[in-house]
């Protein structure tokens, strides 16, 4: 059943409509509502505020202020800057300045709009510029180098600089923030929690509940979706209504509407980036040094390693002898951004992948002549990245090559052009773009994992990891690696919630390393029961107690003997029940830390990454030059999952992170006016991709013999990679609006390439050819 | 919580009186009426929180209910009715998540005022099923892996049914057109087409 398209352990739970997600448990008895009076400045003095219209409504219960918070007032995670009920300032529009409690949804919100506040509005820093001009960052600027930027650009054949603009994006999981926080009346808290970090969601709610971690429990059930947007974001949620839940003595739930979760919640950082590179007249890139500036909003979140993880995939697959990269948080008057489905890692390619367009339009080459000439490969120095990282196993050109044949790249091309000479108002675009993108946390600490499994004298098992399921498929894929591993049925097993009291100290379901570092402590965990097993099993068999057994199909094999059906075997549960009459533990614990790891924040240089995972996609796409719409006509992906522990979910993450990261770069956009209100804050002016934007011809292909040693059976990480595989999409687009000019040196295109915007990359092309000629 | 309430109460002259001024504002959309009833901008909406009686069926049960003027449809079926199959993604009507049944048509229960669905039939995702026996829909959906998380899913399937039904699910385009309603942040889109053509290949009762 490994390596096998097995599909979703909650399949059927999810047809029928009977999968429990947090909110849709049974309500116990006197659960009550929480509602935000949110404020309608970005930066603002908090003046008087005023209940007493509130307090007259049917049904309103208390309001829950920042006096109200037995322990500290902070949700912070990396730097504890991040209050949760402000006392006298407002650092974003739309932060809940208070949280009224009502006994039902209705009675919460028709109350808390009774509530006055007076503010006095105060100046507000809304962009990176302004960030840059008030000299306002979060921390110190951050830097890694190779070599010596400054003396090989002057040595430079050419030398080019430019910056580019990348937008943010809304994760618009469906499934808005959720917090069910129920006290059992002697000082101990059950949180239901959508949080892809139940973890750190503990730590957060004992923090401001001023309580040891062991009086609180928090149960991720599952979640309707992640993205990253519920890595840290879940623990103000939760730790509102374990506030709520403390001074009432009442369960308390907490269910943010759209526009709420839209307007509350932190994003994909924006970010600028600003290059100089140097190339040699071949397209060879010599030296680049880029600054990157991300937008972390009003607090520090987890702007750190994202604004780390862009800076270390600046490079992508590209080898620059001489690179320096720069970073800075710019610290603006908006949400505070977060974790988002690549964590920095696109922006950074964004920005190297804008770079070799460049270069290869100012040499008039083909943009994959230049991508591939500029490719890690072979061993030592010309192999290795700028933080000092060999790249084992390098998979870059062996995945080119095949996707450049299966995609019948150079043929379509000279279609293509043929096409785009005789149309005049279409043209076409096709593009071939790759990832290498690094699998690890940055912070070494969150490289290990816990299982617990539990088997009951039936032979019926209960299987329990730190990973939270959010529509990976890691539990599907930790059903198959326990069943493999105790060679028993996937039938046998309960998948159990994520909760913090049966692994306790987890990481964040994130970094697409999930089934990575789970996966191997589920193995742990079964080899351990195994290993107590065994002897049992030789015993009924009447066999030396270390006699070689295989555990396979529910039965215990001798695998001296040699015909299968001749064999000598024994069922599970007799083994099992044996295990128990003889008194020996059926419940073990399994664990896990990622070898060879190791990062200097000092240097900017170390292994940070286990391994890499590689993928490229060619995109082609027709761009209307009247509307600036373009339509998707093909999609075709090779990408790297090792051998799939389960081709179908991989897939499925394959296609999904593709369209995800298509929503980013061509049509999400997020727009605040000038008081720093977010206008897109609902599904009708927010546009994500729908069913329509999907390529009908969309091609992908895993690769074949690619198993990846010292991973969970070979496998590889899948949740992010392919996201940046989208990035073929923006420079389709972009061939396409060049074949409005004539071999335009430049194609500037904005992030995302909206119609307007891509109207606009047309205009100024065509513009300056009638300069020229 | 409020409860259901499964006990025949005869509607009073009261009640009745109630429903009748209600109709005007029953072309108010929900939204429209929340913001008038929040901001007290008429008494008679005032009158709108009172619960008024409401009969119809769900997935074939008949309910005699004591509603709100102002829930949603959607809210009815996962507050009060605990079906929480029905999924709410954006309550705006823009998202497809709280698609369902009434009378065999498709409809975002987010943008219709339970009180709108007198002597009506809904079906919603739990009332799709023949037992323990799927839909065709939902077993196309499982053997083409059409999700991931699962929320946008009920929404999804109540929509393909329909689709299959209205005769506008015979080619791939004709698929991704009339589906556009429905939105899969996950991206399980080419799965879900794939999901809907066999079903609709198939002929079979839909
Ligand atoms: S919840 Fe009804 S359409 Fe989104
Ligand atoms: S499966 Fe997650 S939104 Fe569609």
């Amino acid at each position: 059943m490994i390596h096998q398209s097995k599909s979703h352990e909650s399949a059927i739970g999810h047809v029928t409509g009977k999968a429990v997600y947090t909110d849709e448990q049974r309500p116990p008895v006197g659960m009550l509502s929480l509602y935000p009076v949110m404020a309608p400045h970005a930066h603002a003095r908090i003046k008087t505020i005023d209940l007493s219209g509130a307090e007259e409504i049917d049904g309103y219960v208390t309001v829950i202020t920042a006096s109200d918070i037995p322990g500290i007032n902070n949700t912070g995670v990396i730097l504890a800057d991040e209050i949760l009920l402000p006392t006298e300032e407002i650092s974003y529009w739309g932060q809940a300045v208070l949280w009224v409690v009502g006994e039902t949804d209705i009675a919460a919100q028709r109350a808390a709009e009774q509530v006055k506040v007076e503010y006095e509005p105060l100046t507000a820093i809304l962009s990176i510029a302004d960030a840059i001009a008030a000299d306002r960052f979060h921390g110190q600027p951050t830097q890694i180098s190779r070599g010596a930027v400054e003396t090989a650009l002057a040595q430079s054949d050419h030398r080019l600089t430019g910056a580019l603009e990348i937008q943010g994006q809304d994760h618009f999981y469906l499934e808005t923030h959720t917090s069910w926080v129920i006290p059992d009346g002697e000082g101990h808290f059950q949180v239901y929690s959508s949080t892809q970090h139940p973890t750190e969601t503990q730590a957060i709610v004992a923090r401001v509940l001023g309580i040891a971690k062991n009086q609180v429990v928090v149960t991720c059930l599952r979640m309707g979706g992640g993205f990253g947007g519920k890595e840290t974001q879940a623990n103000p949620f939760a730790a509102v209504a374990a506030i709520a839940a403390y001074k009432t003595g009442q369960p308390v739930r907490v269910k943010l509407k759209r526009e709420q979760d839209m307007i509350l919640t932190g994003k994909r950082h924006a970010f600028l980036g600003q290059y100089e590179v140097g190339f040699t007249v071949e397209g060879q890139i010599t030296a680049l040094a880029v600054k990157l500036y991300a937008d972390g909003g009003w607090s520090l979140d987890l702007s750190p390693p994202v604004l780390l993880r862009a800076m270390v995939h600046v490079d992508n697959a590209y080898y620059i002898p001489h690179l320096t990269v720069q970073g800075w948080i710019a610290k603006t008057h908006k949400v505070s951004n977060t974790a988002f489905r690549g964590f920095g890692g696109p922006q950074g390619m964004v920005v190297i992948e804008e770079v070799i367009d460049r270069v290869a339009r100012a040499l008039q080459l083909p943009p994959e002549e230049v991508r591939e000439r500029n490719f890690y490969r072979g061993s030592g120095e010309r192999n290795t990245t700028h933080y000092g990282q060999e790249i084992v196993d390098n998979r870059l050109d062996r995945i080119w090559q095949e996707l450049l044949d299966r995609s019948n790249f150079s043929q379509r091309r000279s279609e293509i052009a043929q096409f785009n000479h005789t149309n005049v108002d279409k043209k076409r675009g096709l593009a071939i773009t790759p990832v290498k993108f690094g699998i690890s946390f940055n912070k070494v600490q969150y490289n290990q994992a816990g299982a617990f499994v539990l088997i009951y004298t039936d032979g019926s098992i209960q299987l329990n990891h730190g990973g939270t399921e959010m529509g990976q498929g890691l539990h599907t894929k930790m059903l198959q690696v326990a069943a493999k591993s105790l060679g028993v049925s996937l039938q046998r097993f309960r998948m159990m919630p994520t909760s913090t009291d049966k692994v306790p100290n987890t990481s964040a379901t994130a970094a697409s390393s999930g089934s990575d570092l789970n996966g191997q402590a589920v193995k742990d965990a079964c080899e351990a029961l195994k290993a107590r097993l065994k002897p049992i099993a030789a015993r009924l068999l009447e066999l030396p107690e270390d006699t070689t057994l295989e555990f396979a199909e529910d039965w215990i094999y001798y695998t001296e003997d040699n015909a299968r059906d001749n064999k000598r075997k024994i069922t599970f549960e007799a083994v099992v029940q044996k295990a128990y009459d003889d008194r020996i533990s059926l419940s073990a614990t399994g664990y896990y830390r990622t070898p060879t790891i190791f990062w200097n924040p000092e240097t900017g240089k170390g292994n940070p990454f286990y391994y890499f995972a590689y993928g490229a996609a060619v995109s082609e796409v027709e761009v209307d030059g009247l509307t600036g719409m373009f339509k998707l006509r093909q999609v075709d992906i090779v990408h790297d999952v090792g051998e799939s522990l389960n081709p179908l979910i991989d897939r499925g993450q394959i296609e999904g992170g593709f369209v995800q990261g298509m929503g980013w770069l061509t049509m999400e956009e997020l727009v605040w006016d000038d008081r720093g209100s977010l206008k897109t804050h609902a599904p009708s002016t927010y546009k994500i991709p729908t069913i329509r934007e999907v390529p009908e011809n969309f091609n992908v292909h895993l690769l074949q013999r690619a198993a990846q040693e010292g991973v969970i059976y070979g496998s590889k990480a899948v949740g992010e990679p392919p996201l940046m595989l989208a990035i073929s999409v923006r420079e389709a687009i972009r061939e396409a609006i060049a074949a409005f000019g004539h071999h335009p040196a430049r194609v500037a295109l904005a992030s995302p390439a909206t119609p307007e915007k891509i109207l606009t990359a047309i205009e100024q092309i065509t513009a300056e050819v009638e300069i020229v000629s | 919580m409020s409860e259901v309430d499964q006990n025949q109460a005869g509607d009073t002259r009261r009640d009745f009186l109630k429903k009748t001024s209600l109709a005007a504002a029953l072309s108010l959309t929900p939204i429209t009426i929340l913001k008038a009833a929040d901001q007290k901008v008429d008494e008679r909406f005032a009158e709108l929180f009172e619960k008024i009686p409401l009969n119809l069926k769900v997935n074939n049960k008949p309910y005699n209910l004591k509603v709100e003027p102002r829930v949603t449809l959607l809210d009815l079926l996962r507050e009060q009715l605990h079906l929480t199959g029905t999924k709410k993604g954006c309550d705006h009507g823009q998202c497809g998540a709280c698609t369902v049944h009434v009378d065999g048509e498709r409809i975002n229960s987010c943008l219709s005022l339970a009180v709108m669905n007198e002597g009506k039939s809904i079906t919603t995702i739990e009332g799709l099923a023949n037992g323990n026996e799927l839909h065709p829909m939902q077993a196309a959906f499982i053997k083409h892996d059409g999700f991931q998380c699962g929320y946008c899913t009920p929404g999804q399937i109540m929509s393909a049914v329909a689709c299959v039904r209205e005769g506008h699910a015979n080619s791939r385009d004709e698929i991704r057109e009339y589906m556009s309603g429905n939105i899969c942040r996950c991206g399980a889109y080419p799965n879900i087409v794939d999901a809907i053509q066999e079903v609709k290949e198939k002929g079979g009762k839909v």
